[in-house]
């Protein structure tokens, strides 16, 4: 685990797999399409559940918000709290719930600052999840836009402006 | 801000630019109304609003909204506490639309402590939104009069919105960027944990109101009395997110028993009049659970007691 553990600490390379990856994805939508959802899906669901389990400790969501907080999975926080921190965290940025770990959100931070392309992302507000893409390919609800199926109401643009950062 | 609202007692205490108080009261484990009006006796004349809590600790207590309803009806002005541990999106906006259809204005959105620290340990977490996507929901349904559905309300309720706001402790950095989320979200005021470390706060609103959102949004920081290093020691181990230095705790425990009372309140004192200078702070949130005579001592040796209960 130890290999994980440090590369988790190299948000930077993470993040530049992850544009590639997405890149690839994106250029592959026709046969993607072609495949139709059923079967992309299931396709990529394992795999995606044994390696982002492993370099992540992914708990296949289904909707990747990792290039928005610092390469790290959000889903691990007790709380699944997507867009920072609670006021729980104790002393020595512990979680709160389980006091062995480390808060997901003090490791969130510290990676995003260490991030060239989506270092920024962290100050964007992330939508309630979707319960219906848990347990699915990210990359697929990504692929079919089903990560877009945020709530009707919602307003995509928010997030704050440059000059507040 | 959205300024042609009509201004609950609390927002226009606050838009007044005079020094704000909320206290907090913790709803009883009663049926009985008149428990609930108890609970509010000694602070609640002298607070510009009463905090209800929202099965604080993860405790089970009479309802947020329930007590709200009994309290404003007697007169008092009060903040709605709304946690995302026990609803999950469509209980939430059912209840916010409740609350605002019962005359209840603010509304504190909080994330709210685990059910692990409290009395029903067994409970499933609920979690489906964070407080950030309440307060944004509930903008949604104020200004946009739409569920997050997308489907229309034939009334929009109206809120003065808030939430939580600890800069005591980690990620201390991105504190302040946490803030000016919720503020891009919808809050217009936030109440902070318990302060015991006044440097630690000067540096977090130094960088908020570097941020500029001191201008944006009412900062109202949390005090109340230690009783003993006994207590002190229980609160910074056993509650979420409190952080007491040791001066302080060693302070307690050098005073003799019998004086111990005192120096809580004098020491909770002191840090009121240095929160008054800092910069961008609209006030105080007085956290005096079970003793609240000693809250209310503490606000007339701060000279914060000027009646505020409508009769």
């Amino acid at each position: 685990m130890s290999f994980f553990n440090r590369l988790r600490d190299h948000p930077y390379l993470l993040e530049v797999t992850y544009q590639v990856t997405e890149q690839v994805v994106n250029a592959l939508q026709p046969l993607w399409r072609r495949m139709g959802y059923d079967r992309a899906e299931a396709l990529f669901r394992t795999p995606e559940k044994i390696g982002k389990g492993a370099v992540f400790n992914c708990k296949m969501c289904g909707q990747c918000t990792l290039h928005y907080t610092g390469m790290t999975c959000p889903m691990s926080c007790p709380k699944n709290l997507r867009n920072g921190p609670c006021g729980g965290v104790r002393l020595g940025g512990y979680c709160e719930v389980d006091a062995t770990m480390k808060c997901v959100w003090v490791e969130v931070f510290e990676r995003s600052q260490k991030m060239k392309i989506y270092g920024d992302d962290i100050y964007q507000i992330q939508p309630p999840l979707n319960q219906q893409n848990m347990d699915r390919s990210a990359f697929m609800n990504i692929a079919f836009m089903k990560s877009a199926e945020i709530p009707e109401a919602w307003k995509t643009e928010t997030g704050l402006s440059h000059e507040q950062k | 801000m959205n300024k042609n609202r009509t201004n609950g007692r609390f927002e226009s205490a606050l838009r007044s630019g005079k020094f704000v108080v909320a206290a907090e009261i913790s709803p009883p484990d009663s049926a009985n109304p008149q428990d609930v009006l108890k609970a509010a006796n000694i602070l609640g004349p002298y607070a510009d609003a009463l905090n209800v809590t929202d099965g604080s600790g993860a405790n089970c207590h009479i309802s947020s909204v329930a007590t709200c309803t009994i309290l404003s009806n007697a007169g008092y002005e009060v903040i709605f506490q709304m946690s995302c541990r026990d609803r999950n999106r469509i209980a939430m906006q059912g209840e916010l639309l409740g609350a605002s259809a019962l005359g209840l204005y603010n509304v504190l959105c909080i994330t709210g402590d685990d059910v692990t620290t409290g009395d029903h340990p067994q409970a499933k977490r609920v979690f489906d939104m964070d407080s950030i996507q309440l307060i944004q929901t509930a903008r949604i349904m104020r200004d946009d009069g739409i569920f997050l559905s997308g489907r229309k309300l034939s009334a929009k309720p109206t809120f003065f919105l808030g939430g939580a706001d600890n800069p005591f402790v980690e990620p201390f950095e991105f504190r302040p960027y946490r803030l000016a989320k919720k503020i891009e979200a919808g809050a217009e005021f936030f109440q902070s944990q318990y302060c015991f470390d006044v440097g630690r706060l000067k540096s977090h609103m130094q960088k908020v109101c570097d941020l500029g959102l001191h201008e944006k949004s009412f900062i109202l920081i949390g005090v109340g009395p230690l009783r003993s290093e006994k207590t002190a020691e229980f609160m910074r181990t056993k509650v979420p997110g409190v952080y007491i230095p040791d001066e302080i705790v060693e302070r307690m425990r050098k005073t003799p028993s019998e004086k111990k009372r005192e120096e809580g309140k004098k020491i909770c004192a002191e840090i009121i009049q240095q929160i008054k200078e800092i910069k961008g702070v609209a006030g105080i949130h007085m956290m005096a659970y079970k003793q609240e005579e000693s809250g209310a001592e503490i606000l007339e040796m701060v000279g914060l007691t000027e009646k505020k209960k409508i009769e």
